[in-house]
């Protein structure tokens, strides 16, 4: 049964002549977008972060550089298991330097791990999982948009400071609420707030009533979501029909994006308060992008940070390929990235540090009253800017093995 | 009408009798089988190889408990998921060595098939396909849940380990093999207790349960063991990929997963002996190529569905069968 | 205050009506199923797919017709039964010689489908649906304050199913198509047009579940997955009251959204598997299911 074990030796070396033939006098970048096309996370991903690498590259202008970037997508349908074969088969096969998007914690770590074997270049934007650049982080990773740790900071922070001192969460009963949950609570009680409660809700509920009631009777001045997607989307849409914010109590999302906000429209999600590192409406530069965006969209839709990220990592990345002029160790394109400081027209200046993490500004929302809305996507007021380096986890307190010390 | 446990449309290559000379041909089949199993990775990508082989290991378990027991069960997610957690688990956190860890898997899938089928069989037909998918919907939110499983990130990073403790798996040539070796283990395992006594007694009973019943069968107990043997080869299964893939995650105990499989079964022929396995090689292909088509996917598996159900019952190996009047 | 368990008399009843509300839901896609199961031998997997289709046809009327939520309550049902029809007369009606099981693995392939579809044309994140004008604002009881649409869900879903009873029950109608479910070809002897008769009441098991789509969409995201993890509770309801009578459908839908409710106050996180546990429990005592006969 083990006699074939010999005979791939033919393989490697049929794959090996098949790698030389794709070697131009042009350097050769080819980026995968490895994105939810399908699922859940299809709206803040999918199509969306094609386009924006497009653009991306459009503005790099690659040829004046010497290079040559190919861009190739597909969808991991937010099965970690799919996400680990295709980043694998990129690698392996059609010669992918630098795998982005990675919506979904799970497939994230999952692309993450394949990419550090293969030693390439792995920039995630969509997952919330903090890991990333903690104990799981490694050389070949950066993440780029926000954790769950940045939004429990943002959020739970910046929620005490303007006067709602005390919480009551809706937590979706699974890790990542849970953490949530745990993250924002240490977050408020250390800027003097207080929890006064919370209640587990199944993954996933479409019927929040009854818990909503139970955070109403609480009396907390606000009500924490710590939940996403479809359970976050219902959960405000049911507070708006059980009068929450109309008695009082401010409604915080954890995890909200402005596709989320969009769907939900701004009667229902009036006054829901959540932080996010980009919104198209930030200043001209956002603007502009945003409108050359939404004109390579069906139904014309507004980047979310998803994508405005992608289109920032594929940038960077770009930059730091041109200055080595190899795309064959990703560790050293990383180390490269990190050691550049970063610039573009949506995130503005920033820094990657060395366990991965990007820094950047986020911002506190506040979803606007329809009648201040002036169109479809105009959703967002902003309350106040949190500086990166406030909103992000501390080097040191990620437990991320790069970090010495 | 609740007691039509049996597929009325039984395959024909199912009905027909098995004779020497067909035994024969299946002989030689499974050679074929190893040998393509060997030429394979000189051509294909190995890591899809082990893929489809780990989903035809699959097809092939649930495959012994519809095409020969009659019994369509909508939740072997849940056995397929559960070992691979537990196989995960213990080869991360408890440093099992693989085969001990994919031991560890398969056992517990013969534990959860052992208590959901004695719940499921107490009722025939829609509603034991009901009872399946409902319990396994259990088994999924207690993974969700449950702290070892990492909720929705998963085991991840799972080490292949060593083989034995000697060697070492994570070359995907020795992994591959490694596979291979428990692929035509689990076929031949299964190809034996079909044309066993015990087999024999199956088909009657998937016929005809009430005639097997005053034939002196004990026809509940019948049903049970071969339940017990279709979740524990899927848990096998389940455990292997866990180790191919290094890591077990909730895609494989949602119920998704237990539709998969139904249509794996489907494509290729319920009640054949070789259909599972073409049907897992066709689906798992269709989703590796169509991946880039993104949101079409789940239409076209439907659409598949569909069309397998309307026009074409006998999938592809029983439509063969059918051409050369050979039991496949 | 009085307390039971510590928890406030009165945040019990609370909660109790809410979990009637969720009863409702149960009821309506129950009573569906049993009705399409007792005369089609078909488990309809396809009914949340049509559930969600009932609540996207409500905002489609909406946003491309101006049309609001009280046409949409009378229209997406017909809507969603038409096209249930076309299914059946296409599709199904091949199926009706061979095992029960082919027609589970169709309208599974169906779901699929459909779901697909629509996740394809309006994404994931879901559509706004606003509460009728009307039926905005709510009461506040002595216990709680309950919204009056969801008042409004379970008197709506109440009467629904009373009259489908009474016309099951007490009709010429009803008559012909409780004696079709018990024997079709004697039935059909008598000069009754069968195939009609299942492709009509197809028609009827899935409008009811479009009609449930639009008590819905108010109140829960309107997205192209909304039925897909309904339907396998719906399942496990349908298991628990037994096929056997379309009332039994309903008083089990009603009971099972109260068990819920009252364990979202006591017991939270084992909220969405309390209705699998009592399945589980109803199989080892009574395998029929609470209302079903023995087989």
């Amino acid at each position: 049964m083990f006699g074939r074990i010999a005979r791939p030796v033919t393989l490697a070396a049929l794959a090996g002549a098949l790698m030389m033939g794709t070697a131009a006098a042009q350097t050769t970048v080819k980026i995968g977008i490895l994105g939810d096309r399908s699922g859940a996370y299809s709206d803040i991903s999918g199509e969306g972060s094609v386009v924006a690498a497009k653009l991306a590259v459009e503005d790099f202008k690659p040829e004046q550089h010497g290079l040559k970037v190919e861009i190739v997508s597909a969808d991991h349908q937010n099965k970690p298991d799919v996400g680990a074969a295709i980043a694998r088969q990129w690698y392996d096969r059609d010669a992918v330097d630098m795998i982005t998007d990675g919506v979904t914690s799970s497939v994230a770590l999952a692309i993450s791990q394949v990419t550090k074997e293969k030693n390439k270049v792995f920039i995630d934007t969509g997952a919330g999982t903090a890991d990333l650049t903690g104990p799981q982080c490694t050389p070949n990773t950066i993440h780029w948009v926000y954790d769950t740790v940045a939004l429990a900071n943002g959020t739970g922070g910046a929620m005490v400071k303007r006067g709602g001192t005390t919480w009551f969460f809706l937590t979706a009963d699974y890790v990542f609420g849970q953490t949530l949950q745990r993250d924002t609570s240490a977050v408020i009680t250390k800027n003097g707030g207080k929890v006064l409660g919370s209640v587990k809700t199944p993954f996933p509920t479409s019927d929040f009533s009854s818990f909503l009631l139970q955070a109403q009777g609480s009396g907390a001045k606000v009500i924490g979501l710590a939940n996403a997607g479809t359970d976050t989307i219902n959960s405000i849409k049911q507070a708006g029909e059980f009068g929450i914010t109309e008695g009082g109590q401010a409604l915080a999302g954890l995890l909200v994006f402005s596709s989320d906000v969009h769907s939900l429209g701004t009667k229902v999600a009036q006054g829901l308060v959540l932080t996010e590192p980009f919104y198209w409406d930030l200043n001209d530069q956002t603007r502009a992008f945003s409108d050359r965006f939404a004109k390579q969209m069906k139904g014309g839709s507004k980047p979310t940070a998803n994508h405005a990220g992608v289109y920032s990592d594929v940038l960077h990345y770009l930059k730091a390929v041109a200055e080595t002029k190899s795309t064959a160790d990703g560790a050293a394109t990383v180390a490269k990235m990190k050691a550049m400081p970063t610039d573009d027209p949506l995130f503005g200046k920033g820094v990657i540090r060395a366990d991965g993490r990007k820094i950047h500004d986020m911002y506190l929302f506040e979803v606007k009253k329809p009648a201040e809305s002036k169109s479809e996507w105009d959703l967002y007021k902003k309350l106040e800017t949190i500086p990166g380096d406030q909103v992000f986890r501390p080097l040191n307190e990620g437990n991320c093995p790069l970090v010495k010390g | 009408m609740a007691d039509t446990a049996a597929i009325d449309a039984a395959p024909i290559a199912a009905a027909l009798p098995t004779t020497r000379d067909d035994k024969a041909l299946h002989r030689l089949i499974f050679i074929g089988i190893a040998v393509l199993l060997i030429v394979a990775p000189l051509v294909l990508y190995p890591v899809y190889l082990m893929k489809v082989l780990c989903f035809a290991l699959f097809a092939l378990a649930f495959n012994l408990l519809l095409g020969y027991g009659g019994l369509l069960s909508f939740g072997h997610a849940a056995y397929f998921g559960m070992a691979s957690y537990l196989c995960a688990y213990t080869a991360k956190q408890l440093g099992f060595t693989p085969e001990l860890a994919i031991l560890s898997g398969t056992a517990t899938a013969a534990l959860f098939g052992l208590v959901f089928g004695a719940l499921a069989i107490r009722r025939q037909g829609i509603y034991f396909s009901m009872i399946t998918l409902a319990l396994a919907q259990m088994a999924f939110f207690f993974s969700l849940q449950a702290k070892f499983t990492g909720g929705e990130d998963g085991i991840q990073a799972v080490p292949r380990g060593n083989l034995f403790g000697v060697i070492s798996l994570a070359d995907d040539r020795a992994m591959y093999g490694l596979v291979c070796v428990i692929f035509m283990a689990g076929m031949l395992l299964i190809y034996r207790i079909i044309h066993s006594p015990f087999g024999q007694v199956l088909k009657a009973i998937r016929d005809n349960e009430p005639r097997a019943i005053s034939l002196g069968y004990r026809a509940s107990q019948y049903k049970l063991a071969v339940f017990v043997l279709s979740a524990t080869l899927a848990g096998l299964a389940g455990s292997t990929k866990a180790i191919v893939f290094q890591l077990a995650s909730l895609t494989d105990v949602h119920w998704s997963m237990s539709g998969e499989v139904v249509l794996m079964t489907l494509v290729g022929g319920m009640g054949t002996v070789f259909g599972p396995i073409v049907g897992a090689l066709v689906i798992v292909t269709m989703e590796t190529y169509l991946a880039q088509f993104g949101a079409w996917v789940t239409i076209i598996q439907g659409c598949v569905f569909v069309l397998c159900v309307l026009l074409f019952r006998e999938g592809i190996v029983g439509l063969i069968a059918r051409v050369v009047r050979r039991p496949l | 205050m009085t307390t039971i368990f510590g928890v406030p008399m009165q945040a019990l009843f609370g909660q109790l009506l809410l979990g009637l509300i969720n009863g409702s839901f149960y009821a309506i896609l129950s009573l569906g199923l049993a009705i399409i199961f007792g005369l089609l031998n078909i488990i309809n997997f396809a009914h949340g797919a049509l559930y969600m289709m009932g609540a996207f046809v409500a905002w489609m009327l909406l946003t491309y017709v101006g049309l609001g939520y009280w046409w949409a309550l009378g229209l997406a049902p017909l809507v969603v039964g038409a096209f249930g029809i076309v299914l059946e007369r296409l599709l199904i009606a091949r199926l009706y010689k061979l095992d029960h099981l082919y027609g589970l693995l169709l309208t599974f392939g169906l779901a699929l489908i459909i779901q697909g579809l629509f996740r394809n044309q309006y994404g994931v994140s879901g559509l706004p649906y606003a509460i009728p004008p009307e039926l905005s604002g709510g009461q506040r009881l002595p216990f709680m304050f309950l919204p009056n649409y969801r008042a409004w869900v379970v008197v709506a879903s109440l009467t629904v199913c009373i009259a489908t009873w009474l016309v099951i029950e007490k009709t010429k109608l009803g008559a012909y198509l409780r004696a079709a479910t018990e024997n079709p070809t004697l039935v059909q002897a008598f000069g009754v047009n069968v195939p009609l008769f299942l492709t009509l009441t197809y028609g009827f098991g899935v409008a009811l579940a479009g009609f449930a789509g639009v008590l819905a969409a108010p109140i829960y995201s309107v997205n192209p997955n909304m039925g897909a993890d309904i339907i396998i509770v719906v399942f496990a309801v349908v298991v628990i009251g037994g096929m056997g009578s379309i009332i039994g459908s309903v008083i089990t839908g009603f009971a099972l959204g109260l068990v819920e409710g009252l364990t979202k106050v006591f017991y939270p996180e084992a909220s969405a598997t309390v209705i699998f546990v009592i399945m589980v429990l109803v199989l080892l005592v009574k395998p029929a299911g609470l209302f079903g006969r023995t087989a």
